[in-house]
């Protein structure tokens, strides 16, 4: 009995259902409402209690409760061993954590923001992500990088980068970035009981957004696979892509847009690499246009990737129109409001890329 | 002048029936003292607010040939208060004082344990550090406001080193700091008005509103840097400047605390300034800007002479958090700030010297904390009203010397400019 409804709740995410789970009755209870800052925790505390082998290190994770709070309180349960406090040295201890996972612990190594994991990218990639193919197969590293990636508001151009290009663009690593606190919890779950070296991407300014959760994404066994993109709204018209806070960006356009009586299908790709480019495939082939929307720089950027994959494979000739990026602008990102407001994918960018794309 | 005063006292006398009989300029000065209150006439407002190359000094009266803003003082002040009066004549014009002894690394001999101190150095000092110190606290102000948003990491506290180590070098100098980085800013020649309107994000600001807390920069200055870390770097650093002998004094700001993180917790020695290892080093009583001067010209004469690098650690404190979303009482208790704050303050430091030694009066001190507050508050009122950078300098500044380049907006029927 379980296992079936286990089975359904996997094909039928989008319902909300009344769920029965092993011997227990429940009630049909409303989802609670649970922001991403509370889902990771709950991720991370739930696998620091499920794997002895799995710790927490970086910048002020323990007796400050996280720079972002997102570690709140699991210091206070699981001690000194579990979660550690490092000095203010990246390289140092991104370099203590691989080797802590090739020896065959489960690290999480938080960047306070990923603009500081540019300080240790070389143990990111040359000591994480080449690691298996270099030993073929013999070493294995099982770690996540995690930490806030991207613009947030008013830090300026030195903590305001988006890495997932940078990232994605290496074979050895998967790079996550969650969108909702559903995309959160699962996410995290899933790239922390990953064998390979995951980069997880989080957004300072979704930390705060509550979301509903369902029942079932509030088990601990809950976990989202890493690899497959979630379609957060049906569409007929235009596709679009999007991760990260621009997911949010995305509905909010499709919501003014139909009611225009132009129904946009909207893509949360939740992993970068691997990417599902078989979900956005299907999608194109339906609607016939595709619009991606990211906050990174448009260079050599995930948008750029999409574009590339939809013309290699067999949707370039559903396509009915070229497919347009929404991206950052191609500079360092300003300080003053104003200048960085504008140096970002505004709803109303993404509208107007929509429009243009449908002709109308 | 001693015609002019001369002139002045006389008519005074008659006015109020008094005998003139000061004949010298000492005593038409004293004489002349009974009928204005002498105090150092505030900093004139354009010299306040445009931007200084190098700290000028108020107009100060030394001693000597203080008459004529005595004169103009009077003159300006229509209403004669007879106050207590103390002449120029009357303040030390230069002691020496003792100051704390450095602990020395690799050095036989270090900075003197004697400062001397001029009365118009001490008012530069006293100056710079009020300034600073209002400067932060405004901006802590805004900050709370939302005038100010993104990262804000105030120096109030150790406003001592920053006016020390300016004091003991030359503009010509080349100076680096991390993000704690206004009073730099201020000591190496950028207006407050300029970097309140920095931190306010307008156009007026130094960065032009583009950079922010953290990215100001000025001839000689590179900034305001905001990616610390990865501690290796610096001793990559020590071996080159070593290896190479160059002329570089590597300052460490010890306020005690790495974020929220304590010095022992992150530290396994906590002796900075022996880090540099096989380059020589002094640890410094960072709250005392005398201390602070002395420590960094012996080690500029240092580097001058060939001799270098070398490492300093101040010993400092900061009284905010370690940025403004840090309320800074989670890893340390307000009593220890408290403590700090009423026992080691570095301008009541300052104040306490140059008042015990009879070199400035409280009221003059008194008179330069108005017109601080007030250039402050001038200087921030400009910022909040000031405009936001044009939305066509969003893609300037790119690259420097290059022919203009198209820029991709948001979007490919976005194309944008940017111009060197």
């Amino acid at each position: 009995m379980a296992l079936s409804v286990n089975s359904l709740l996997r094909s039928g995410r989008n319902a909300v259902l009344v769920l029965r789970r092993r011997a227990f009755h429940r009630s049909a209870q409303a989802a609670v409402q649970v922001t991403v800052r509370d889902a990771l925790n709950q991720a991370l505390d739930e696998e620091l209690e499920r794997d002895e082998r799995v710790f927490l290190l970086g910048e002020e994770v323990a007796q400050y409760d996280g720079a972002y709070k997102v570690s709140r309180g699991l210091w206070k349960k699981y001690g000194d061993k579990r979660v550690i406090d490092t000095p203010i040295s990246e390289m140092g201890f991104t370099g203590i954590a691989v080797g802590a996972a090739m020896a065959g612990l489960r690290p999480i190594c938080e960047f306070m923001t990923f603009n500081f994991s540019m300080q240790a990218i070389d143990q990111v990639i040359n000591s994480a992500a080449k690691t298996c193919y270099m030993s073929a197969g013999l070493q294995a590293v099982p770690i996540v990088f995690r930490g806030p990636n991207g613009a947030s508001a008013g830090v300026a151009a030195q903590h305001s980068q988006c890495f997932a290009a940078w990232y994605a663009h290496c074979p050895g690593l998967k790079v996550v970035s969650p969108w909702n606190s559903e995309d959160a919890k699962g996410l995290l779950k899933s790239a922390i009981r990953d064998d390979n070296p995951v980069v997880f991407l989080e957004n300072e300014l979704m930390y705060g957004v509550p979301f509903e959760m369902s029942d079932e994404a509030q088990s601990k066994d809950f976990t989202v696979p890493i690899g497959k993109a979630k379609v957060e709204r049906q569409g007929s018209h235009v596709t679009l892509v999007s991760h990260s806070r621009y997911v949010s960006h995305c509905l909010d356009a499709a919501n003014v847009l139909a009611k225009e009586g132009i129904e946009c299908e909207v893509l949360n790709l939740r992993t970068i690499r691997p990417m599902d480019v078989e979900s956005i495939e299907a999608s194109v082939m339906k609607t016939n246009h595709l619009v991606t929307v990211e906050g990174g720089w448009p260079q050599f950027g995930v948008g750029a990737e999409i574009c590339a994959r939809i013309m290699e494979g067999p949707a370039f000739n559903y396509l009915d129109a070229p497919a347009i990026r929404v991206t950052g602008v191609d500079i360092p990102m300003p300080y003053a409001k104003i200048l960085e407001d504008n140096s970002l994918p505004q709803i109303k960018d993404i509208i107007f890329s929509i429009k243009k794309t449908l002709n109308v | 002048m001693q015609n002019m005063l001369s002139l002045l006292y006389s008519a005074l006398c008659r006015l109020t029936g008094r005998a003139a009989g000061a004949q010298t300029v000492s005593e038409l000065l004293i004489g002349l003292s009974e009928y204005a209150s002498l105090t150092l006439p505030a900093v004139p407002p354009d010299l306040a607010q445009t931007q200084r190359l190098t700290p000028k000094a108020p107009p100060v009266v030394g001693a000597k040939a203080g008459a004529a803003p005595l004169a103009s003082a009077s003159l300006a002040a229509p209403v004669a208060r007879v106050t207590a009066s103390r002449t120029y004549s009357d303040f030390t014009p230069q002691v020496t004082l003792d100051i704390k002894k450095c602990e020395l690394h690799l050095l036989e001999e270090g900075p003197s344990a004697k400062a001397e101190l001029t009365r118009e150095q001490g008012l530069r000092y006293y100056r710079t550090m009020q300034t600073v110190r209002r400067m932060e606290l405004k901006a802590d102000q805004l900050y709370k406001q939302k005038i100010i948003r993104g990262f804000c990491h105030l120096y109030d506290g150790q406003e001592a080193c920053a006016a020390g180590v300016e004091a003991a070098i030359n503009p010509t100098d080349h100076l680096i700091t991390a993000y704690r980085a206004h009073a730099y800013t201020y000591t190496r020649g950028v207006s407050v008005k300029q970097v309140l309107c920095e931190l306010t994000g307008r156009r007026g600001g130094v960065s032009k509103g583009k950079g922010g807390s953290m990215h100001m920069y000025a001839p000689r200055f590179y900034g305001g840097n905001g990616i610390v870390g990865a501690q290796g770097q610096l001793f990559e650093t020590f071996n080159m400047a070593a290896l190479w002998k160059l002329p570089c004094i590597f300052i460490c700001e010890n306020n005690q605390y790495g974020m929220g993180t304590s010095a022992e917790r992150a530290s396994a020695s906590t002796d900075y300034y022996k880090r540099g290892d096989y380059i020589p080093g002094i640890r410094v009583d960072g709250m005392d800007v005398l201390c602070v001067r002395e420590a960094v010209k012996f080690a500029a004469d240092l580097c001058r002479a060939g001799k270098g690098p070398i490492v300093l650690e101040l010993q400092t404190y900061r009284y905010h958090g370690h940025s403004m979303s840090d309320p800074g009482v989670s890893y340390r208790s307000r009593e220890e700030i408290q403590e700090v704050r009423s026992k080691n303050d570095p301008i009541a430091l300052l104040k306490e010297q140059m008042l015990s030694n009879n070199m400035a009066s409280a009221e003059e001190l008194k008179e330069m904390d108005v017109a601080i507050r007030k250039e402050v508050e001038e200087a921030a009122q400009f910022a909040t009203a000031d405009s936001e950078p044009p939305l066509d300098d969003m893609c300037n500044h790119i690259f420097k010397n290059d022919p203009p380049l198209e820029v991709r907006g948001t979007n490919p029927w976005s194309v944008l400019k940017s111009v060197s």
